[in-house]
């Protein structure tokens, strides 16, 4: 429904907005326009995309994301204290994170829900301080490759396409980080 | 150091292949496979972005993104970002499909390699659909008190769309 109310808002909007600035015919144009575009970018990112979902799954089957989740247990005790005895629990985070770390997301999901789902055993209802850790976890990108955007730059005639690389990692460590620290300060706000 | 990022694809590739072949994995069988899931994301994006970019091709033309642009450039400019910028802001954290068709259209209009297209990567790179991941997880899981999650997740996109900014100025100058 929030995607029905953006998509009809923004269609309203360029059309009363194109009357009234007189710039009805561009509007017209650009009606024609905008499905073939997509079209294109989506031929265009297509064969570096599917090359890469291929190269992930050679890794998933391969057993480096397992190896990823052994190594990045350790961090994530620390991360959730509330369920760090709980193997199961830290198994999917873990397999979880990693998923999201190689840019599995079909993969990362169902494993975060699994841990989401026996976490919220414990308090029905409301979203305990593990729950929302792990959230937002999921709501900041993680992915180490970010190969979609890599691909739209590429497509556009991008020299270098993965030269932001170095700026993506920063960019996301600071989101993590903050959205962590906000985490962690608000369960300290909210303790009960 | 360019070299190294250059070279991060093929090497990642060969790497992974040379690794997954050592563990006597199929590698060339789970690549076809991957590769296919690869064309149903497409596929499963592909009329959400027809829906998308016609409505963004048409609030272009409107001159409605101009007008808001300008109304809030100089809340913008204090955060040191382009007012271009905001549209992408805007859906990021709602579609995802659409923040691709917004921040697409962005990279090919100013560029790729300007200023203003790296910085738009960056924010598509390191920032997620956040209010779709909350609605997943908080509704599998049937959670009605979702406290302080809203918020904080958007702490960290709002750092992500500044720092991605910060990190292009910073690492092209």
């Amino acid at each position: 429904m929030t995607m029905t109310v953006i998509w009809t808002g923004m269609l309203v909007v360029s059309v009363l907005c194109g009357l009234a600035t007189g710039q009805g015919n561009q509007v017209a144009a650009a009606a024609l326009e905008g499905a073939a575009a997509a079209v294109e970018l989506c031929l265009s990112i297509g064969g570096m995309l599917c090359l890469w979902t291929g190269v992930m799954e050679v890794m998933r089957r391969s057993g480096l994301s397992d190896g990823l989740s052994r190594l990045l247990g350790p961090v994530l005790r620390r991360l959730f204290p509330q369920v760090a005895r709980e193997r199961e629990i830290m198994d999917s985070i873990s397999a979880n994170v990693s998923a999201n770390l190689l840019g599995l997301g079909n993969a990362a999901t169902p494993l975060g829900l699994e841990a989401a789902r026996r976490m919220a055993r414990k308090s029905p209802g409301v979203a305990s301080d593990a729950l929302c850790m792990l959230v937002v976890c999921n709501t900041a990108s993680l992915q180490l490759i970010p190969t979609t955007v890599a691909s739209v730059r590429a497509a556009a005639g991008s020299a270098a396409p993965f030269d932001i690389l170095p700026a993506v990692w920063l960019a996301s460590a600071l989101s993590v980080g903050v959205g962590i620290l906000a985490c962690k300060l608000c369960a300290w706000l909210w303790r009960t | 150091m360019d070299l190294i990022f250059t070279m991060i694809v093929p090497f990642t590739i060969a790497g992974v292949a040379l690794y997954g072949a050592l563990q006597r994995v199929d590698v060339y069988d789970a690549l076809v496979q991957g590769a296919a899931s690869g064309l149903e994301t497409l596929v499963r994006i592909a009329p959400a972005l027809v829906g998308l970019m016609t409505a963004v091709y048409m609030l272009r033309a409107s001159g409605a993104l101009d007008l808001a642009a300008e109304t809030l450039a100089p809340l913008m400019d204090r955060l040191g970002l382009a007012p271009e910028l905001l549209p992408l802001m805007l859906v990021r954290p709602v579609s995802g499909s659409a923040a691709l068709g917004v921040g697409s259209e962005l990279i090919s209009t100013y560029g790729p390699d300007s200023n203003l297209g790296r910085t738009a990567a960056v924010m598509l790179g390191s920032t997620e659909t956040t209010f779709y991941t909350i609605a997943v997880y908080f509704g599998a899981v049937g959670i009605t008190r979702t406290r302080y999650a809203v918020p904080a997740a958007l702490c960290a996109d709002l750092t992500g769309f500044l720092a991605a900014s910060w990190a292009v100025k910073l690492l092209f100058p």
